[in-house]
């Protein structure tokens, strides 16, 4: 075991900051070269939000819920319709018109963002006092099934002078830097990490290690478990909100369940318990789902064609991933640790010669 | 300080508890003995309203606690040790005291109550970084104890105490009760090593299928026939061997 001294772990840590500003602004140097990079590093940042909401409830309190798209749409929409410029919006709901109270109100971003989360919030809330009794599966399904109204009612013919029904929102406010995803992905991932080391977030740890015994020191599992629901669904839809400025137009085929599955891949992929681990899951399965698109085109073996590589096998790649995952490799990338500097002094210094010799010693050394 | 009158508690059409009727004076080590089924687990259970009663009336310190919500019960003074111990496994030895100090605020008085616990049992104290369920038997039965502790309650309610440890470390366990006791924490001990409990305990209720059969001090229960028929070994009650 390999412990670094505070001041390395500090100076480690502002130089990993400082090479990625410096990254990030040597890409803003030329967005348009860079377009392609940004767009995933931004996607990944967003998705790494939502996928850290998801692990708070389900990583952290051991609810299973599947209704992640269902928050998302929510913020996402309530971003879309309130920073659309009040200019466009003749274009934009071109077909029903828009309601004549929406056709004025357009807010800053920022606050249209925290209005997303608190709605989601709200409706988690909600529904939480009706569902959270159900137990593991039961409640994957209800909240899968959340979701699922939550879609249907944003595209029903009925709310087309608010969400513009199936057609979708489009021109919403854009962001113009890949600092603000940043930033504002960060802050978020930063509130949610504070929450789980506080007390609450220890109550989560034991609601999910035994119910029972959680109960019986005083822990309102209901409460704590409403609190949890909440809490990730706010992140959720604010995330949602952030996709949808990322996304420049959504429309309700966006917040289907393949998005949440997207979600819990990533979650699973990272380590159930793990921020880090999640942060980093998003980054890479966004990132390997793009840069794995060569699976997708054909391709030619000695002039003969492979039927394999098509559109769309790529997926099967990313499902067959999702199963060795489960099947043999559980915990995920980081199983319910956290990122550390001595944990990767440790990772290396098992690759190292030195350190094999070492080990042999029967680690008597230690 | 603890008064329970008349407590019959039923799950679904079976009735666990027929009207029941003991008492827990302040101060003193009581135990309720009994076999297996009898209803000692189901007792303890709808004290912190873990299950909810049929009718009857358990009142702590004069309050009427029957059917509060166990946070409230908690909050009241009654601490639980559950049976099978049940420590969060995955989480650290210090963390799963915080968590039994967790319906407190006064953050500088649970700093001084974790010393105080690791003063009580040292090998918590080596073990503060260890998730829990790296523990032996016994270290997990002594951090049930101390996580219960650690809410500061004035009474301690501990379920087989005993259950799954080898026989020296029962006899730690034992001697550590009459300590916390001493201390001034007055306990309900529910047991199925009758012999040890009935020695520990300054008075004693025999529960058989639901009912309460026999009550009196530790000493007379150790001493009476019937009892040590039933939960001593008989071999041993005929020859005398069992005090």
């Amino acid at each position: 075991m390999i412990r670094l001294n505070s001041k390395t772990k500090l100076i480690l840590t502002v130089a990993a900051l400082g090479l990625t500003m410096l990254w990030f602004y040597h890409l803003e140097q030329n967005p348009r070269a860079n377009g392609y990079l940004i767009k995933i590093l931004e996607r990944s940042a967003i998705y790494a939000v939502v996928a850290v909401a998801m692990n708070l409830m389900n990583g952290f309190t051991g609810l299973f819920s599947l209704g992640q798209a269902g928050f998302m749409a929510i913020g996402a929409y309530t971003v879309g319709i309130l920073t659309i410029p009040v200019e466009a919006r003749p274009n934009v709901y071109y077909i029903s018109g828009v309601a004549p109270w929406l056709e004025k109100i357009e807010i800053h971003y920022l606050a249209a963002l925290f209005l997303g989360g608190l709605i989601a919030a709200v409706f988690a809330a909600l529904i939480g006092v009706l569902i959270l009794k159900l137990r593991s599966d039961y409640l994957a399904i209800a909240t899968l099934g959340f979701a699922e109204i939550i879609r249907s009612v944003i595209a029903s013919p009925q709310m087309d002078t608010i969400t513009n029904g199936s057609y979708g929102l489009k021109k919403i406010l854009r962001f113009e830097t890949i600092y603000t995803p940043f930033i504002l992905s960060a802050v978020c991932i930063f509130m949610m990490v504070l929450i789980l080391r506080s007390s609450y977030g220890r109550a989560f740890l034991a609601i999910r290690e035994d119910e029972v015994a959680a109960e019986a020191m005083g822990i309102n599992l209901f409460t704590h478990k409403e609190l949890s629901f909440v809490i990730s669904s706010f992140f959720t839809g604010v995330a949602g909100g952030l996709l949808a400025m990322f996304m420049g137009s959504i429309d309700s085929g966006t917040f289907r369940v393949t998005l949440t599955y997207d979600i819990l891949l990533i979650v699973v992929l990272g380590g159930m318990g793990s921020v880090s681990g999640s942060v980093i899951a998003a980054f890479l399965v966004t990132g390997g789902r793009e840069y794995l698109r060569f699976f997708d085109e054909p391709l030619k073996i000695a002039g003969v064609q492979i039927s394999l590589f098509r559109p769309g096998f790529r997926m099967v790649i990313f499902s067959a991933l999702l199963m060795i995952v489960v099947l043999f490799y559980r915990k995920g990338i980081m199983g319910d640790t956290e990122f550390s500097w001595d944990g990767i002094a440790n990772f290396i210094y098992r690759f190292l010669p030195t350190g094999k010799a070492r080990r042999g010693n029967g680690g008597r050394d230690e | 300080m603890l008064k329970v009158e008349n407590l019959e508690v039923a799950y679904g059409g079976i009735q666990a508890l027929r009207g029941i009727t003991f008492e827990v004076p302040q101060g003193k080590i009581v135990t309720l003995i009994g076999a297996n089924g009898a209803g000692k687990s189901t007792t303890l259970r709808s004290m912190v309203g873990l299950v909810k009663a049929k009718s009857g009336r358990i009142s702590f310190n004069g309050a009427d606690i029957t059917n509060q919500p166990t946070h409230k019960t908690i909050a009241a003074g009654i601490a639980t040790v559950p049976e099978g111990r049940r420590v969060f496994a995955n989480m650290t030895v210090l963390e799963n005291l915080k968590i039994g100090a967790y319906l407190r605020a006064d953050t500088a008085e649970i700093k001084k109550d974790e010393e105080w616990v690791y003063e009580l049992f040292p090998r918590l104290k080596e073990r503060s970084w260890q998730p829990a369920g790296t523990l032996s038997g016994g270290e997990q039965q002594m951090l049930a104890v101390g996580r219960a502790l650690m809410s500061r309650p004035k009474m301690v309610m501990m379920d087989e105490p005993s259950l799954g440890l080898a026989p020296l470390i029962v006899q730690d366990i034992f001697a550590m009760i009459r300590k916390i006791n001493e201390m001034g924490v007055t306990i309900l001990l529910v047991e199925q090593n009758a012999n040890m409990a009935l020695k520990t305990a300054d008075y004693g209720y025999v529960l058989e299928t639901g009912k309460i059969t026999l009550e009196g001090s530790g000493q007379e229960l150790a001493m009476d026939e019937d009892i040590r028929a039933a939960y001593l070994g008989k071999r041993a009650a005929k020859k005398g061997l069992v005090h």
